[in-house]
């Protein structure tokens, strides 16, 4: 199981969202994260003073899937996150060691995304 | 006068066309008397619209404060606007008005304490007892001293303990505003100097500078927020955290400011309020677009809060003029107030930590608006005894010593307010920072005053993100149940 953790421009989440449920992919957790890169700050003006902003406003995105899945996610978040500018956003891939879903308490690769063989109530 | 007499000679045309016979001279001082009652009610209706209309001026003071704030230092606003006009209430019916115009001396008045009906107030001649009138004058006058009060807290946001509220409003609405009111508008030292007024129509200095002069005297104890300044003394920007809430202030001073210059008039004849209205208006205008274009100047953007310091800059500017001006000089007064107020701002920064600029909006440019008076001042409009403004003297043909004269009569008014209060105020926050503390500890301050002062959050869900979970109700979802402590150590959430 590998985990991905990707920090992307706000607006290249829903085209990845979108995707990766088509791909069969429904499970992510999005956070709302600053950091600094090569990227510059920001540098607002308030009452006639400059204030830089240090750090920028990105997304964080984190998908876990199967061995086999990860190049797939990997090349969908590529297709969408990619402008060509600096701040775009990186991509780390992480092993996980357990999965467990908290309903049932089964464990392993079968929880982490498919969904299509149960019933999911509304 | 005349129109007044006018008005009673046609109803008694009127009375004698309908009551054949009626028309005798014992009727027509009748009807004349009768005209006479009406008038002066019709006077303190529009004194009573103006006076709800500076009461308003309180939420202005609050939003424009508020958004000036982080969000951390959003509700304690609302709670010190709340409790100042509160006790400034009672100081001023108690002690305050009895100062300011209970007759007596130069300096004091000495009757109209505990404020009742029947009560003779004023010595001699001008002694009255007070009736209806009196009390719509009196809750007038409060009006203006609890506006100039919540001038004085605008460079103390996100800093000060609480109790230094309590103390200070009630000095303030007792004794400080009281003094400078006597002295320009209570018959008392300033309303004659060598035989001159000072002519301050409705407040730039007795409310605007007295505000701004005990905001200096509070900021100069209570030293600069955590992080204004960096290691090496140069400032910091702590931006506020809603420029909509600065605008929804300013426009509701703005509002405002029709019922405080309009309703000075204290009189409803010849319509006067209206061009007082209209001075109001146009130097609030000039006010945006002088700020508009210093700020610019300065750093090419439009800066949203500049843009409403630059009103209440004009509206500040004209408060003491409006009554005496012509219309052309209203934007020229309102156009430098915004040009001042920027750079006074930019200037006072690097100094002093006056997160909503009170200190350049209401003390200088009330400065400049009482000075203004005698620049600007027309022969047409100023008060018996007073001078015309040096424009006339230069350009027209008003003697030039009288007018210089004014001037300098002018320059008196700023010099005492400021004498004044300075004194009795750095006195009085001396005395709150040697025995219950002026400023919150640090700890406090880095969480913010809300959760501190208050033990709650302005905006909870921006802190706490599930309130409903950390208030000790009973609950089966385990730790998170577990109520938030007092004083949460949020430093490493903080908004700024």
């Amino acid at each position: 199981m590998k985990k991905i953790e990707a920090f992307i421009r706000h607006e290249a989440f829903e085209p990845i969202r979108a995707e990766l449920l088509d791909r069969g992919f429904p499970s992510l957790s999005m956070l709302e994260a600053k950091g600094s890169g090569r990227q510059k700050g920001i540098v607002e003006q308030y009452r006639g003073s400059t204030l830089t902003v240090n750090v920028r406003p990105k997304l964080k995105l984190e998908i876990v899937v199967e061995d086999k899945d990860k190049p797939l996610v990997v090349e969908t978040i590529l297709k969408h996150a990619r402008t060509g500018e600096v701040g775009d956003g990186k991509i780390f891939v992480l092993p996980v060691e357990e999965a467990i879903r908290i309903r049932t308490g089964e464990d392993g690769e079968p929880v982490l995304q498919s969904h299509s063989e149960e019933e999911i109530p509304a | 006068m005349k129109k007044k007499l006018g008005l009673a000679a046609l109803f008694a045309a009127f009375a004698a066309l309908i009551l054949p016979g009626a028309a005798s001279a014992a009727s027509i001082s009748e009807v004349s008397g009768l005209v006479g009652e009406k008038t002066s009610e019709l006077d303190m209706v529009w004194v009573a619209v103006a006076c709800v209309l500076v009461f308003l001026m309180q939420a202005g003071f609050m939003f424009l404060e508020i958004g000036f704030s982080r969000q951390k230092n959003a509700g304690t606003g609302v709670a010190k606007v709340l409790v100042n006009f509160a006790i400034v209430t009672i100081a001023w019916w108690v002690l305050g008005y009895g100062i300011a115009e209970g007759g007596g001396n130069d300096l004091f008045g000495t009757s109209g304490f505990f404020f009742h009906f029947d009560q003779t107030i004023g010595q001699g001649e001008e002694a009255f007892n007070v009736a209806g009138p009196d009390a719509m004058l009196m809750l007038y006058g409060l009006a203006f001293c609890a506006v100039s009060l919540a001038i004085v807290w605008g460079t103390t946001l996100e800093r000060i303990k609480f109790g230094a509220y309590v103390i200070y409003a009630a000095v303030f609405g007792a004794i400080i505003y009281p003094l400078v009111a006597h002295a320009v508008w209570g018959g008392g030292l300033l309303s004659d100097i060598g035989g001159k007024p000072v002519m301050d129509f409705a407040g730039s200095s007795v409310v605007h500078l007295t505000g701004a002069v005990g905001a200096l005297a509070a900021l100069l104890l209570l030293g600069p927020r955590k992080g204004k300044y960096d290691a090496s003394g140069n400032p910091r920007v702590i931006p506020g955290h809603s420029m909509p809430l600065v605008g929804l202030g300013v426009i509701i001073l703005w509002i405002g400011w029709f019922g405080f210059n309009g309703g000075s008039t204290f009189e409803t004849s010849g319509s006067f309020f209206g061009e007082v209205m209209l001075n109001t208006q146009l130097a609030a205008a000039a006010g945006v677009i002088g700020a508009s274009i210093a700020v610019w100047l300065k750093s090419r953007t439009l800066d949203v809060g500049m843009a409403g310091n630059g009103a209440i800059a004009g509206l500040v500017g004209i408060t003491a003029p409006s009554g005496f001006v012509e219309y052309w000089a209203a934007p020229i007064i309102g156009i430098f107030a915004g040009f001042l107020v920027v750079y006074a701002v930019l200037a006072i920064d690097k100094v002093l930590d006056d997160p909503v600029g009170a200190l350049s909006a209401h003390g200088l440019a009330g400065i400049w608006g009482t000075l203004a008076v005698g620049i600007f001042a027309s022969p047409r409009l100023i008060v018996e005894g007073a001078g015309p403004g040096i424009w006339y003297g230069v350009f027209g043909d008003e003697p030039l010593g009288t007018a210089l004269g004014q001037l300098g009569v002018q320059a008196c008014a700023v010099v005492f307010t400021f004498v004044v209060v300075f004194a009795i105020s750095i006195a009085t926050f001396a005395a709150i920072r040697a025995t219950i503390g002026l400023r919150v500890s640090e700890e406090e301050e880095e969480a913010g005053l809300d959760i501190s002062s208050h033990g709650m959050y302005g905006y909870p869900e921006n802190f706490i993100p599930e309130p409903e979970y950390s208030t000790g109700l009973p609950s089966t979802m385990g730790p998170m149940a577990t109520p938030a402590p007092a004083v949460s150590p949020m430093s490493t959430t903080e908004s700024a």
